[in-house]
């Protein structure tokens, strides 16, 4: 791209350090400063509700996710399987327990302080719980479960909203009590409305793989364009982000041009990336022309491409939702119908299945979604296995094997078919 | 014309030379050992001479197999679950379902009527169900690999029961045909049991990509008789395997290479006339 012709390349991602930074300075005079922090995880996470009583937030699983791609990932591993950690324990969990271990420095360098409140929201994930309760025991913290039902449809029950908004009124007074401010419902009702002008960007941005070519792609790029949405949701500055990103979206649709030099398959990708190995994985597929129209992994964090805002006129109501609908939450037939849709919004040539061998709660059921992907829709997939943190499990020459064999009779059949 | 598939696979080296009817001139094979680019270049080198052939008679080779990056002399590579099923197709034309057990690796493939891929799997991580698991078991049991099928065969069910070899990896079966021996079980008996362990995982990665007839089986160990014969119980049905199984991802490599050569522009110079 040559530089006369395009202004904003780049922006997305230099914005996004930019801002990732801010934070990270944030979180770590926090302590000093005396701003209380509250532990909580990327889905459905409650952002909105704790930014209120103005805790700080971290979130372990994007330290850990750091880590891996900083390739620090494996030694923190390592210490954690010194300490008794089995090698089936999730990569995050071990990533976070070496990291604690080795005096908590975060993968840019930046201290990352203890927590004063762990807040674990369960949204299907069961090693979450572990986790934290992990966490708790290290650190002597208070840990509060906020229990999610798990969603059993598509309709969401009033009961289900009313018993998650219950929790949360029960969550004031401690949360008062911690931080020493009061819960204000107008500055919750500020946040969501936030929350949700950033949710319309973010959407608008997903949207757009919907061209041919896809201006963006919805898992090599996405993963660094989400990161503002999941930790700075509710704040200006996040929607300062996403007006900057489009532009850089905008730009690229109005040349034509998008994230790989010609793109010769859409592809919809299922599962978390492999960090540690995030640019051989994505070298292997962009040899192919592969540009990922869309992903479950950008969506881990929220469902916003189907319709979900956060609701400053129902701020708590609305949270209880994001809480529900998010994607660990969701059955496997409803998981395997949304990749489904998606290969047909998107107009994909294949489905990709990214498996991690330590996660439980993406993995389980992937190989039956793979059959039926083949089987029921006639929908070419291809399904490969490696770790979200854990660099061991990624084994180059197979991995290329497969993904080359998959891409060449895909091919083959379009120029027979031709 | 004459063109040339090479198939680098983990264990074993395989070389094929074919006219441009399809038929096959010559064939060559070498253990692939630690050097990759040595091993291609010897299974060529045999596969030619014993046709007698300069190195510039062959039009067009393609490379396939793990180390198809390293055919130095090779105008193309294309992976080898492709050639595979090119050249099952071609030798049992009724070909839906392929198996392939290799060194390291064993695959499921499932293809169409003109031997394009439909769908595939393979084992993961994980050595068991590989032609390794015999190896592994071989050399406990101080048998020869070649051996290995034909005393399975001598097992006697009715009379010694049926011994099950439930160890999933290939380290640990070590272990556990150990202990079957220090308990004086027979060498046919544990050898049955250890077959029909790898035929049973065989199977259920075979059912992953559908069990339809007619099903070839392709690789080293399409070679060993006891193998087949625990599929075809396993699977109730009979299998294709020929005295070429083994060098099938050679052959369907070649036939790509015929494919290209016959499609490269018609006055486009040979690599022959080039080096005149």
């Amino acid at each position: 791209m040559s530089e006369s012709k395009f202004k904003y390349q780049g922006v997305g991602r230099e914005y996004q350090k930019k801002l990732l930074t801010a934070w990270n300075d944030r979180l770590q005079s926090a302590e000093s400063e005396g701003r209380k922090v509250a532990y909580l995880f990327v889905p459905g996470n409650v952002a909105e509700f704790l930014r209120v009583f103005d805790f700080e937030l971290v979130f372990p699983e994007v330290n850990a996710l750091q880590c891996g791609v900083r390739k620090i990932s494996g030694d923190y591993i390592l210490k954690a399987e010194d300490v008794g950690y089995s090698p089936d324990v999730c990569g995050y969990v071990k990533n976070d327990i070496g990291m604690m271990l080795a005096g908590n420095v975060g993968p840019s360098g930046h201290k990352i302080p203890k927590p004063d409140l762990l807040l674990c929201t369960y949204c299907g994930c069961t090693t979450f719980i572990k986790w934290f309760e992990a966490l708790a025991h290290y650190y002597d913290v208070p840990l509060v479960m906020l229990d999610i039902p798990y969603l059993r449809g598509s309709v969401i029950e009033e009961t289900d909203r009313q018993y998650i908004v219950q929790q949360l009124k029960e969550l004031i007074p401690l949360c008062e009590k911690m931080t020493g401010n009061k819960y204000d419902h107008d500055k919750l009702v500020e946040i969501t409305k936030h929350a949700a002008e950033a949710e319309d960007l973010w959407v608008q941005i997903l949207h757009s793989a919907k061209r041919k070519p896809s201006p963006f792609d919805s898992y090599f790029e996405a993963v660094f364009f989400m990161a503002p949405i999941y930790i700075l949701r509710g704040l200006p500055e996040c929607t300062d982000y996403y007006r900057e990103a489009m532009k850089e979206i905008q730009e690229r649709i109005e040349h034509g041009v998008g994230p790989i030099p010609e793109e010769k398959f859409r592809v919809v990708v299922e599962g978390p990336p492999p960090w540690p190995h995030f640019r051989s994985f994505w070298e292997l597929l962009k040899r192919w022309g592969v540009c990922a129209v869309a992903s479950s992994y950008s969506k881990v964090g929220g469902f916003w491409d189907h319709g979900f805002r956060h609701d400053p006129t129902r701020p708590l109501e609305s949270i209880a939702d994001y809480c529900l609908t998010c994607y660990t939450n969701q059955n496997l037939a409803m998981r395997t119908d949304l990749l489904k849709t998606y290969a047909e919004e998107y107009d994909a040539d294949a489905i990709l299945i990214h498996s991690v061998k330590s996660c439980r709660s993406f993995s389980v059921g992937q190989a039956d979604m793979r059959e039926q992907f083949i089987r029921k829709w006639d929908l070419p997939t291809l399904l490969v296995e490696s770790d979200l943190a854990d660099p061991r499990y990624f084994q180059i020459a197979q991995l290329r094997n497969r993904i080359d064999a998959f891409f060449e009779s895909l091919e083959h059949k379009r120029l027979v078919h031709a | 014309m004459l063109v040339a598939g090479v198939d680098v696979g983990s264990t074993q080296t395989k070389a094929i030379i074919l006219n441009e009817n399809g038929e096959t001139v010559a064939r060559g094979m070498v253990n692939t050992g630690a050097n990759v680019v040595k091993a291609a270049e010897k299974a060529f080198q045999l596969a030619r001479q014993s046709a007698k052939l300069d190195e510039w008679d062959v039009a067009y080779i393609v490379g396939t197999g793990y180390g198809r990056y390293k055919v130095p002399f090779g105008d193309t590579q294309i992976t080898e679950i492709s050639c595979h099923a090119r050249g099952a197709a071609y030798l049992f034309p009724n070909t839906r379902t392929i198996l392939d057990i290799g060194g390291q690796d064993t695959k499921g493939i499932r293809t169409n009527d003109k031997g394009e891929v439909v769908d595939f799997c393979m084992n993961d991580k994980c050595a068991a169900g590989t032609g390794r698991f015999l190896a592994a078991a071989a050399e406990v049991m101080g048998i020869s690999l070649d051996e290995l099928g034909d005393v399975a065969l001598r097992a006697n069910p009715e009379q010694d029961g049926v011994l099950r070899i439930t160890n999933v990896c290939t380290v640990f079966v070590e272990t556990e045909i150990m202990n079957h021996l220090s308990k004086g079980r027979k060498a046919e008996q544990i050898l049955a049991g250890v077959h029909q362990s790898i035929a049973a995982r065989s199977v259920s990665l075979l059912r992953r990509v559908g069990l339809n007839p007619e099903i070839t089986f392709t690789g080293g160990v399409s070679r060993n008789k006891g193998m087949v014969a625990a599929l075809q119980e396993k699977m109730g049905m009979q299998i294709n395997v020929g005295p070429d199984s083994q060098f099938i991802g050679a052959i369907g490599a070649a036939l790509f290479a015929l494919e290209r050569a016959k499609a490269r522009h018609e006055g486009e110079p040979t690599a022959k006339e080039l080096q005149a």
